[in-house]
């Protein structure tokens, strides 16, 4: 089974974010990056799906962004990614979830796979609609919210997460696009063997203008700012001690709920 | 310009989150513009619930192959309703089962859906969360075509929709879906386990997020939650990891929760959490960011390391009764 990954490079969780001059984007210089988690659920799904069907199998990266995102591709071939493509463009942050759907799919397309897999949404941005694009784009039959995905001779079988705790199964023939939720397997880390490993393998480079792939949007973010309050919150300071002692006094007398 | 509501069926009725898209489409455009949809194999019910909305119209999008929820299913079915009915925006409830076909359905009209949309200001423009909730952006919808819009749980009052009870137009919409077009088979909804908690019903709730960095670290906020006699749960990474089961999440994937006390340590406040607790009485936010979006929603807050607030928020719980 051929499986291809979508990842994106998101900024590493609790970096601080800092809104750019010009209002409309995120002041990025001092970024760690990271893979998306959600799509780190993704990797290792398709890792074990390619363990479980024995050989044969290819799992395939692919990636967009400028090449700071070539360190977060690494990472994927370090953990047993057989090879990658990075879909190097600069305006990422400019193309909506349609624009950049449509550059996954151009690259993904002549690589005929059987699944495609992404996490269900990204850590940044959150639109949680790149998978189901793409999976509109290609042709192919989708579910979303996945949590497992087990081979069956028709095709697969998934496991897919609905509201307040329920699951359901659904069946579909391949090929087939998939989002991953976050939680369905541990993750594994990559080895010395695998970082050393993955310096050999194969990473293409792709522009977007060799793609075909025009950035012209539909929706356009205009501005960027501070979510305002919905309470007003009363912030207690001090050393714990004092905090935690009138953060007790307040519920006990003011809020009442003690 | 007009607008379609595109309402979600729960358990035979129309979905409370559903109502709220019906108030935002009315934001959007008024009782005479806006055409609420029902999708299914039988729509009667819910078509009468809706026609006593202020809308002009219901539309009943019926067909056999609709009676189980499929992306294939109501993605086509839409699709042809959208290409009649011509509206300028097409508005749903932020769900899992409309994440799973909206993004789609926009793609064949050549659009983009703006989704998870937490207000509707003057333009229009589209308020979303960016960053798990640190920053909000304002989308705009250009070019022409329908434009899609899914509002968050929360972001608008169903009760505009309350008054004396309309009788709008109900109609039919028939699309044309050959089986064969289907190419998903689902399943009948189940649970992994009886629930054993009902989180729901508790008083008091202490929450544990991300910030614990360590399961060997949990009984710092079990003994806080003991001495407050408070039910522990926890955000999504939590049971993620295994560290606590699966039945203590809050959040979109897990329990809704409206304790009169909610107590959130080293959770910074993903939406997909705080839709989940944002009803609770009294929110308390340990984090050591101020900046986490936790904040915005607390009524007290402790900026700190949560490995010295915790302990001495249970000394002071215990000294104080």
């Amino acid at each position: 089974m051929k499986i291809i990954i979508a990842i994106k490079q998101v900024p590493e969780r609790d970096a601080p974010v800092k809104i750019a001059s010009s209002g409309k984007g995120i002041d990025e210089r001092d970024f760690q990056w990271a893979m998306n988690e959600p799509d780190a659920y993704a990797l290792e799904e398709a890792l074990q799906l390619k363990e479980k069907s024995g050989a044969g199998g290819e799992v395939v990266i692919v990636s967009a962004g400028p090449e700071r995102v070539g360190s977060t591709i690494r990472e994927a071939l370090a953990k047993g990614a057989d090879r990658a493509i990075h879909i190097v463009c600069d305006d990422l942050g400019e193309r909506d979830a349609l624009g950049v759907a449509r550059l996954l799919a151009a690259a993904i397309k002549p690589e005929n796979p059987d699944l495609v897999l992404t996490g269900l949404q990204s850590e940044d941005v959150g639109q949680g609609q790149t998978g189901v694009i793409v999976a509109e784009l290609l042709g192919l039959p989708h579910a979303t919210l996945i949590l497992h995905v087990e081979k069956t001779d028709a095709g697969i079988r998934v496991k897919r997460e609905l509201e307040e705790g329920w699951f359901q199964s659904i069946e579909m023939p391949l090929p087939a696009a998939l989002t991953i939720q976050s939680g369905g397997n541990k993750l594994r880390y990559a080895t010395l063997m695998g970082i050393k490993k993955a310096k050999t393998k194969e990473l293409r480079q792709v522009s977007a203008a060799e793609l075909g792939v025009d950035a012209a949007p539909m929706v356009t973010l205009e501005q960027i700012a501070v979510p305002k309050k919905q309470r007003s919150t009363q912030i207690l300071g001090g050393p714990a001690k004092e905090a935690a002692a009138a953060l007790v006094e307040k519920l006990k007398t003011e809020a009442r709920v003690l | 310009m007009s607008v379609l509501a595109v309402l979600e069926e729960r358990g035979g009725k129309i979905g409370r989150t559903s109502w709220e898209a019906l108030a935002a489409a009315l934001r959007l455009g008024n009782a005479e513009s806006v055409t609420a949809a029902v999708i299914g194999a039988q729509t009667e019910a819910l078509a009468a619930e809706a026609a006593a909305k202020p809308v002009a119209k219901v539309v009943r999008v019926e067909h056999a192959l609709l009676a189980k929820y499929t992306a294939d299913g109501f993605s086509l079915a839409l699709e042809q309703l959208v290409r009649e009915e011509k509206p300028g925006y097409v508005v749903f409830p932020h769900t899992y089962q409309v994440r799973d076909y909206a993004p789609a359905l926009a793609c064949r009209m050549g659009q983009v859906l703006i989704g998870d949309v937490v207000a509707i200001e003057e333009g229009p423009v589209f308020v979303r969360q960016l960053m798990q909730g640190r920053l909000i952006g304002n989308y705009r919808h250009s070019g022409g075509g329908p434009c899609f819009v899914s509002l968050q749980a929360g972001a608008f009052r169903a009760d505009v929709l309350e008054g004396p009870a309309g009788s709008a137009e109900i109609a039919r919409f028939e699309p044309t879906i050959d089986a064969g077009q289907i190419r998903t088979r689902p399943g009948e909804p189940f649970r992994e386990a009886a629930q054993t908690v009902d989180l729901g019903s508790a008083q008091r709730i202490v929450s544990v997020g991300r910030g614990i960095k360590e399961a060997e670290n949990l009984p710092l906020v079990q003994e806080l939650a003991q001495a407050l006699g408070a039910e522990i749960a926890a955000s999504r990474p939590i049971c993620d990891n295994g560290w606590l089961p699966m039945d203590r999440q809050v959040g979109s994937s897990g329990q809704t929760v409206a304790p009169r006390l909610y107590v959130a340590v080293g959770i910074s406040g993903a939406i997909q959490h705080l839709v989940g607790m944002k009803g609770s009485q009294c929110i308390v936010a340990i984090n050591k960011d101020a900046d986490a979006p936790i904040f915005e929603v607390a009524d007290y807050g402790i900026v700190g390391d949560l490995f010295e607030v915790v302990p001495a928020v249970t000394e002071a719980v215990k000294a104080a009764k």
